[in-house]
């Protein structure tokens, strides 16, 4: 167990609301979670979870007059939601580096490659134009990019997708951040590029001795990896541990769902495992109780806490409800 | 760059001689001729067929219309029928007067537009928004000849603010007094005009920053921590400019074409008036003018807004 001096962002019952329609919907509620350096923490879910949500509130991007945000995220010493947009900004890019998904749209399309990496280091640190120049080409060529003296005058639409989400990635570390958010960065992306950017991150986060939050709904990403594990049901962590627990015991009938849906090479039958019905919109989220019930109807009621808890069953393995203890899939019952 | 604007300028000529042949024979499928209104109801059958021999009006249509390039290239477009004055005289005096307002009333919409559309996009549902908002509803629910007549009415007859036809004072002989008088004449027009006209670029301009304030782009750079001012500046602003430059490059077109509207309510003798009268005279030789003139007008309208969206766009370019 790592001691408590070396948590350098500590997730404290955040809970994030948006305005619908005048009233407040929670996307995620009640979330803890810790990431030290040179560590990688997967957060994984369905689309709809609160992951994404959970990424840009710890980097401040929600707009304040629709969304309200509780809870404490501390990130080197101070509370990160207490800080203003101007203390925010010296942390975004600089500390704090965010990754995001679907690289197309993520960069500016009348911008050119270099600037667009290069607005980072204008507003972090004084270097000269030179020195960025010359940064900005180092940080090309780190993410593995090819021609990186005519990549940098090029606009986003000329490179592929796996050039385009290099490019993101040397965005998010051209400060070197002491924590990296990565949303998603291979979802776009085909199976052979999702390995070399897989491989990219890893390598950077050696580097720079960073801590990595990877956001995926793709459990071969984590199991590839990642050293922790939190996923994310319906706004709330319904199972954390690390990658080693929650792979070779998983506890949850979400997360046991999960990783039984996912294709398996040595498996007899072609059928993957469905989960039934869908993740709830924020107005339809269940406000009490185990929000994963409606989706294992079979389950009795009784199984399920009033109020569901994360409860410990060994060292830094948690599992939230008590549904867990006689889950068992309908075909096995 | 200069490829995309060459090879659309290129692509321009044969799309100009389709509209010159075009414009051509639905001039000659028109009835009357060159003749109509200048033969004497005593010229005996023979002699018409004689004149019209002469003239060439029983040659094949291409040999015809050939003739007509080649005097089109003299400068010569034919006598109007109405003013019995040369085509290119007429016009380019009612051209002359058109680009002073139409002119005048583009600069102001722009003026007025953008600066609006930025700050209701940048302070969505804030007051100053919902104030421009009900501006523009109001505007766009109002036709565009009432607005004009009322305008005219207040500021033209109770006011007695601006002259409310015309478009120069007859009295006004000096150049300077000239020069000052058309613009006395354009003020009210203008404004109107630019009032009405400024409804769509607001609009418009307005849920272009608002997509591009939510677009990941935007979000992008505000977690490189990007101040908010800068974000807008260097990355809202230019993208939501787009579609408005590419739009200016064609509203140059109507420059020239003149508003039918402005130019009907306020007497003023314009393009737009100009082409109203010919038609209600049947002044053939006026109308084939034109229509062959706006033709070309819209080509290079949509050639300028091209070239505008290539010069600020990147990905339209042409490798």
């Amino acid at each position: 167990m790592a001691d408590e001096e070396n948590h350098f962002l500590k997730i404290e019952d955040v809970s994030t609301a948006f305005k619908i329609q005048g009233k407040y919907y929670p996307a995620v509620s009640d979330v803890s979670l810790d990431i030290h350096n040179d560590e990688i923490v997967a957060i994984v879910g369905e689309s709809g979870c609160g992951k994404s949500t959970l990424a840009t509130t710890i980097m401040g991007l929600h707009d304040p007059a629709e969304t309200k945000i509780g809870g404490k995220i501390e990130f080197e010493g101070q509370d990160l939601l207490t800080l203003n947009e101007d203390q925010m900004n010296k942390i975004r890019g600089a500390k704090i580096g965010m990754i995001f998904q679907d690289p197309l749209s993520a960069l500016n399309p009348l911008k050119r490659i270099g600037d667009q990496i290069q607005e980072g280091l204008d507003y972090h640190t004084k270097m000269t134009e030179s020195e960025k120049k010359a940064r900005v080409l180092e940080l090309v060529n780190q993410v593995g990019i090819p021609h990186p003296e005519r990549v940098i005058r090029q606009f986003p639409h000329e490179l592929s997708g796996g050039m385009r989400q290099r490019v993101v990635i040397a965005i998010a570390i051209a400060c070197k951040p002491d924590l990296m958010i990565a949303d998603e960065p291979t979802t776009a992306l085909d199976v052979t590029i999702q390995a070399q950017i897989l491989d990219l991150l890893k390598d950077i986060q050696k580097e720079n001795h960073a801590g990595i939050i990877l956001i995926t709904h793709d459990l071969g990403v984590v199991a590839e990896t990642a050293d922790e594990v939190a996923v994310m049901y319906a706004g709330q962590v319904v199972e954390k541990g690390s990658a080693k627990q929650i792979f070779d015991n998983p506890l949850h009938p979400y997360t046991r769902s999960l990783l039984r849906s996912m294709p398996q090479k040595d498996s007899e039958n072609d059928d993957l495992y469905v989960i039934e019905g869908s993740v709830p919109s924020l107005q339809k989220m269940p406000q009490d109780g185990c929000k994963f019930a409606p989706r294992i109807p079979w389950v009795p009621a009784s199984e399920h806490e009033a109020h569901p808890t994360m409860h410990e069953v060994e060292p830094g393995h948690r599992v939230r409800c008590t549904c867990y203890k006689n889950f068992k899939f309908q075909d096995e019952a | 760059m200069w490829k995309t604007v060459l090879r659309r300028v290129l692509i321009m000529i044969p799309e100009i001689i389709i509209l010159s042949i075009l414009v051509f024979l639905l001039a000659k499928a028109m009835p009357g001729d060159p003749f109509t209104g200048s033969i004497g109801p005593h010229t005996s059958a023979a002699q018409i067929h004689h004149l019209k021999e002469a003239a060439g009006l029983y040659n094949p249509w291409y040999e015809q219309y050939w003739n007509w390039v080649v005097h089109l290239f003299h400068g010569n477009l034919g006598t109007s029928f109405q003013y019995q004055e040369p085509v290119t005289r007429i016009i380019g005096n009612r051209a002359i007067n058109t680009l002073w307002l139409a002119v005048f009333a583009m600069v102001l919409t722009y003026a007025i537009g953008i600066p609006m559309g930025l700050y209701a996009g940048r302070n969505q549902n804030k007051i100053g928004d919902t104030i421009i908002r009900v501006y523009t509803f109001v505007t766009m629910s109002i036709p565009f000849f009432v607005i004009l007549v009322l305008g005219l009415w207040i500021f033209g007859y109770v006011l007695g603010w601006f002259p409310t036809t015309g478009s120069v004072s007859a009295t006004a002989n000096s150049g300077m007094a000239t020069t000052l008088s058309r613009l006395q004449h354009i003020v009210l027009p203008g404004l109107l005009a630019a009032l009405f006209g400024t409804v769509n670029i607001v609009q418009y301009l307005r849920s272009e920053v608002i997509d591009a304030k939510r677009s990941d782009y935007v979000r992008t750079a505000r977690s490189k921590g990007v101040p908010t001012g800068d974000v807008f500046r260097h990355h809202i602003l230019r993208n939501s400019l787009l579609p408005i430059a590419a739009f200016a490059g064609y509203s140059i077109t109507g420059l020239l074409g003149g508003s039918l509207y402005t130019e009907m309510v306020f007497s003023y003798p314009g393009m737009g008036l100009l082409f109203l009268n010919s038609i209600s005279y049947r002044d053939y030789t006026v109308i084939t003018a034109l229509v062959l003139l706006y033709g070309i007008l819209n080509l290079f309208g949509t050639l300028l807004s091209d070239i505008i969206l290539s010069a600020v766009d990147p990905r339209v370019r042409i490798q």
